[in-house]
C-alpha cells in the first residue's frame, strides 16, 4: 500500500525555511537552464523569422554567408527572368538582388564596436520584404542618400538616431527612419537604396538574389537546375533553410553551454538536496517506525521519501521558472560569427524550455533523494523503535 | 582541549553532511572559476596584440580591403620600422565543415620577423634545393619560402589533425571560391599562448595570384614602430593621409584591434558573469541551510558547553569557523581544480577561443568568495548559538 502523498506535502510545508533554502539551489539551476534556452530560442527565432520557406536565396557556390558571396549583374538578370519567380499584383517579378556589406560601429553604453550589415535593396522589391514596417520617421526616398535602421540596433549603436549622418567612403548618408521586421534579424540591419549604396561602396556585384517562388513545392527541381547552370555558378537554398544554417552554430553552442553549466551546477544542488533529505530521514526515525508498525512496506517508505524529495525539487523548479519568466522579451545582442555581424534579439522563454526546467528539477530531486530514501527504507523496525 | 580540536570534532560528527556540503562548494567554485576563465581568456586574447605595433584597416569595416599600393607609402612614414600585411582567407575543411580553424594569407618575409617574439618555428621540411633564407627568418622556413602553395600550421592543429610535414591539405574557399590545396612545410609553436596554435599561414602572393587575379588587395597592414611611445601620433598620421582617399583607413594599436574582436561578443561576457554570480548564490544558500541544520541539531550540546563555562564569543567562533572551514576547503579544491583541469587540458571551446586560461586573480577571487560564503552562511547559526540561553537550550532536550 502506498503512503498518501499528503503526508509528503505536509512534511515539505512543515519546514518552510529548509524547503526554501534547498529549493532555492534547485531554482537557480532551473533559472539558468531556462534562461540559456530562452537565449538560444530567441536568437534562433530571430534568424528563422528572417527567412520565408516560400523564398529562395541564391548565393555564389562555396559562400557560407551573404558577405562572402557575390552575384554578378548578368547572373542576377538571368534569375530575374526565370519563369519560376512569382509575380506581384503589379505584374513585376518578386525578386530582390541585394548588396550586403558590413560597417563597424561603436556600441552605446558599452565599450567597443561591432559589425552591422548594410543592405542595399531595390525599392521596387519591397513587396518581397513585406514584414518591414516603418515605426519612426519615414522610408528612404529612392535614389537619395537616405538610410533606414532596424529598431533593435538603433539604440544600441551610436550614430543611428533619426537625423544622424554617417559617411561611407566619400559619401554621406542621413538616417531618416527606424523599422521593425517581425522581430527578425533584419531589425539588426541598415537598409538603403541599392542604386546609391553600390557606387558608394564601389561594388558592382550583388551579394545575394532572393525571390518568391511561384511554386515552392518544386524547389528541389529548381535548385538542381540553377546549380547546374554554368552561366551562374551559384547555390540555391530556401530562405528559411539559409537562415536556419546561419543560426545553427551559435544557437547550438548556447544550448550546449547551457546544458553543461546546468549539469555541473545540478551536481552541487543535488548534494544540497541530499543533505536536506538525510536530515529529514534522521529526524523522522520514529515516524518511519510507526509507518512500519502500521504495516507499510519498505518499498512504499522508500517511494514516499523519493516522492518527497521530488516534491521539494519541484517547488524549486517552479520558483526557478518564475524567476526566469521576467527575462522574456529583454533584448540582448552578440556577434553571429557565421555572418560576422551583430544580431540583436529578445530572450524567448518557451513552454518547451519551462517543461525542460521542471523535468530537470524533478531529476535533481530524484537523484538527491535516492540514497536518503534507501536509508529510510533500510531501517529495521527494532532499531527504529529503540530510538523512541 | 583546544578550540581547533573542538571544531574538527564538530566537522567529523556528521561526516557525510560535511563532505556533501564541501562538495557542493567545490562544484560551485569550479563552475565559477571556469566561467570567469572564459572572461580571462577573452581578456588574454586581447593581449596577443602588441602595443608597439599598429594595425591599419579599411575604415568602414574589415571586410573592405586596402590597396597594396599603401604598403610603400606606409613604410615611408617616419617612425614606421617595418610593414607587413595579411588577409583573412575564410576557408572550410571540405571533409568536416564543423572542423574550424583559421587561415591567413601573410607576406612571409615581413610577417615572420615581425612576429618572432610571438611564435617560433619548431619543425620544417628540408628544402628540395639549397635556397638562401633572408635575414631574420628561421632557416627551417626555407622549404616554405621556396614554394608558392606551401603553408605553416600551428602545432596544436598539426597534432589534432594528425598531419605530417609535406602533406597536402585541401581547404575550400568561401570568399575566394574553389578548393585550395596547401602543402605543409613548417610547424610553429606559440611562444605567446594567446596567439593560438590552431592557425594556418600561407603566402599572400599565392592568394593574390590565384584568388585575386594578381591584383591583390590587403586585408590589413601591421606596422612595427621604431618608437612605440609615438603610436598614437603615427596612427593619426596614417589616417590623415588616407582620409579623403577612396579607401580611408582606421589605424589603432594591435591590442586595440584585438579588443575590437572581443567587444564583438556584445552582451555574452555580461551574461556569463551573471551566471557565475547565480551559481555562487545558489550554493551559498545550500551551505547556509546545512549550517543551520547542523547548529539546530546541536542546541542541547551548546547548552551543555555553556554550562561548562564556554563564553558566548567562543561558541560564536566555533560555529562560524566550522562553516568557514567547509567553504574554504571546498573553495580551495574547486578553484585550484578548475585552474589545473582547464589549463592542462588546453580546452579551447572547439577552436573558438585560444586555449583557455584561469587567471590567478580569478582563483583568488573564487577563494575569497568561498570564505565570504562561509562567513555569511555561518553567521546566522553562529549568532543564534551564541545568543542561546542555557535554560532554553537544555529545555529543548527531549
Amino acid at each position: 500500500m502506498a503512503i498518501p502523498i499528503v503526508y509528503n506535502v505536509r512534511n515539505v510545508m512543515q519546514r518552510p525555511l529548509t524547503t526554501l533554502a534547498t529549493g532555492w539551489g534547485i531554482a537557480m539551476v532551473v533559472t539558468i537552464l531556462v534562461g540559456t534556452f530562452a537565449l538560444a530560442s530567441g536568437f534562433q527565432a530571430a534568424l528563422l523569422g528572417t527567412g520565408s520557406p516560400n523564398n529562395a536565396i541564391v548565393l555564389r557556390t562555396g559562400a557560407d554567408s551573404e558577405i562572402s558571396s557575390g552575384i554578378e549583374r548578368d547572373a542576377a538578370n538571368i534569375i530575374r527572368a526565370l519563369p519560376d519567380v512569382a509575380v506581384g499584383p503589379d505584374g513585376r517579378p518578386l525578386v530582390s538582388a541585394e548588396m550586403v556589406v558590413l560597417t563597424n560601429l561603436n556600441r552605446v553604453g558599452q565599450k567597443g564596436s561591432s559589425n552591422i550589415p548594410i543592405r542595399g535593396l531595390d525599392p521596387s522589391s519591397f513587396a518581397l520584404r513585406d514584414q518591414m514596417k516603418i515605426v519612426e520617421g519615414r522610408m528612404f526616398r529612392p535614389g537619395s542618400d537616405e538610410l533606414i535602421v532596424g529598431q533593435r540596433i538603433a539604440r544600441r549603436f551610436s550614430g543611428l538616431r533619426i537625423g544622424d549622418r554617417v559617411t561611407f567612403g566619400q559619401r554621406t548618408f542621413t538616417i531618416v527612419g527606424h523599422f521593425t521586421a517581425g522581430g527578425s534579424a533584419f531589425e539588426s540591419e541598415i537598409w538603403g537604396d541599392n542604386a546609391v549604396l553600390m557606387p558608394a561602396f564601389d561594388r558592382d556585384a550583388f551579394q545575394s538574389v532572393t525571390f518568391r517562388m511561384r511554386d515552392p513545392a518544386h524547389f528541389a527541381e529548381l535548385k538542381k537546375r540553377l546549380e547546374a547552370d554554368p552561366r551562374l555558378g551559384v547555390q540555391v537554398k530556401t530562405e528559411r533553410a539559409f537562415y536556419s544554417e546561419q543560426s545553427q552554430m551559435l544557437g547550438g553552442m548556447i544550448r550546449v553551454a547551457g546544458v553543461v553549466i546546468t549539469l555541473i551546477m545540478a551536481v552541487g544542488a543535488i548534494f544540497g538536496a541530499m543533505n536536506t533529505m538525510y536530515a529529514a530521514v534522521s529526524q523522522r526515525t520514529r515516524e518511519i517506525a510507526v509507518l512500519l508498525t502500521l504495516g507499510f512496506s519498505k518499498g512504499s517508505i522508500m517511494l514516499s521519501f523519493l516522492i518527497e524529495s521530488v516534491l521539494l525539487a519541484l517547488v524549486g523548479g517552479v520558483i526557478g521558472c518564475l524567476l526566469a519568466l521576467p527575462i522574456n522579451g529583454i533584448t540582448t545582442s552578440t556577434t553571429n560569427w557565421s555572418s560576422f555581424s551583430e544580431v540583436a534579439f529578445a530572450f524567448r522563454v518557451t513552454p518547451l524550455g519551462l517543461v525542460m526546467g521542471m523535468l530537470f528539477a524533478a531529476a535533481m530531486g530524484f537523484f538527491g533523494g535516492l540514497l536518503p530514501a534507501r536509508r529510510a527504507a533500510s531501517q529495521s523496525l527494532a532499531s527504529s523503535l529503540r530510538a523512541m | 582541549m583546544s578550540v581547533f580540536k573542538l571544531i574538527l570534532i564538530n566537522l567529523g560528527r556528521n561526516k557525510r553532511r560535511t563532505i556533501l556540503t564541501m562538495l557542493s562548494v567545490v562544484v560551485a567554485l569550479f563552475l565559477f572559476c571556469a566561467l570567469r576563465g572564459v572572461l580571462d581568456t577573452l581578456e588574454a586574447s586581447i593581449k596577443v596584440g602588441s602595443e608597439t605595433r599598429l594595425v591599419t584597416r579599411n575604415k568602414i569595416s574589415l571586410i573592405f580591403p586596402l590597396p597594396l599600393s599603401y604598403r610603400d607609402r606606409l613604410a615611408g612614414i617616419p617612425g614606421v620600422k617595418a610593414v607587413s600585411y595579411a588577409n583573412w582567407f575564410g576557408g572550410r575543411d571540405p571533409v568536416d565543415p564543423h572542423n574550424f580553424y583559421a587561415q591567413f594569407a601573410v607576406d612571409a618575409t615581413t610577417y615572420f620577423p615581425m612576429y618572432a617574439r610571438d611564435i617560433e618555428i619548431v619543425a620544417g621540411d628540408p628544402p628540395q634545393v639549397q635556397v638562401a633564407v633572408p635575414a631574420g627568418l628561421d632557416p627551417k622556413l626555407a622549404s616554405f619560402l621556396s614554394e608558392r602553395d606551401a603553408c605553416v600550421v600551428g602545432e596544436r592543429l598539426f597534432k589534432r589533425m594528425k598531419w605530417k610535414l609535406g602533406q597536402r591539405v585541401p581547404v575550400s574557399g568561401t570568399i575566394y571560391p574553389g578548393t585550395w590545396t596547401f602543402t605543409i612545410r613548417a610547424v610553429y609553436r606559440a611562444k605567446n599562448p594567446a596567439f593560438g596554435e590552431e592557425t594556418m599561414l600561407f603566402h599572400w602572393k599565392y592568394l593574390s595570384e590565384k584568388g585575386m587575379g594578381g591584383q591583390g588587395t590587403v586585408g590589413w597592414y601591421a606596422l612595427e614602430l621604431s618608437d612605440p611611445s609615438r603610436a598614437g601620433a603615427v596612427a593619426h598620421q596614417v589616417d590623415a593621409i588616407y582620409e579623403s582617399s577612396f579607401a580611408p583607413t582606421r589605424t589603432e594599436t594591435e591590442r586595440a584591434f584585438q579588443a575590437g574582436f572581443v567587444s564583438m561578443y556584445g552582451n555574452v561576457p555580461f551574461l556569463i558573469g551573471v551566471i557565475g554570480i547565480a551559481v555562487v548564490f545558489a550554493i551559498l544558500l545550500v551551505a547556509a541551510n546545512t549550517m543551520m541544520m547542523a547548529a539546530r541539531e546541536r542546541t542541547a550540546e551548546i547548552g551543555v558547553m555553556k554550562t561548562l563555562g564556554f563564553e558566548d564569543g567562543m561558541i560564536f567562533k566555533v560555529v562560524l569557523s566550522e562553516a568557514a572551514i567547509i567553504t574554504l576547503g571546498g573553495g580551495l579544491i574547486g578553484a585550484l581544480f578548475a585552474k589545473w583541469l582547464i589549463e592542462s587540458s588546453g580546452f579551447n571551446a572547439g577552436g573558438l577561443l585560444p586555449p583557455m586560461t584561469v587567471s590567478w586573480a580569478t582563483v583568488t577571487i573564487g577563494i575569497a568568495i568561498a570564505v565570504l560564503m562561509g562567513a555569511t552562511s555561518g553567521l546566522l547559526p553562529a549568532w543564534q548559538a551564541s545568543r542561546l540561553s542555557i535554560v532554553d537550550a537544555l529545555r529543548r532536550v527531549d
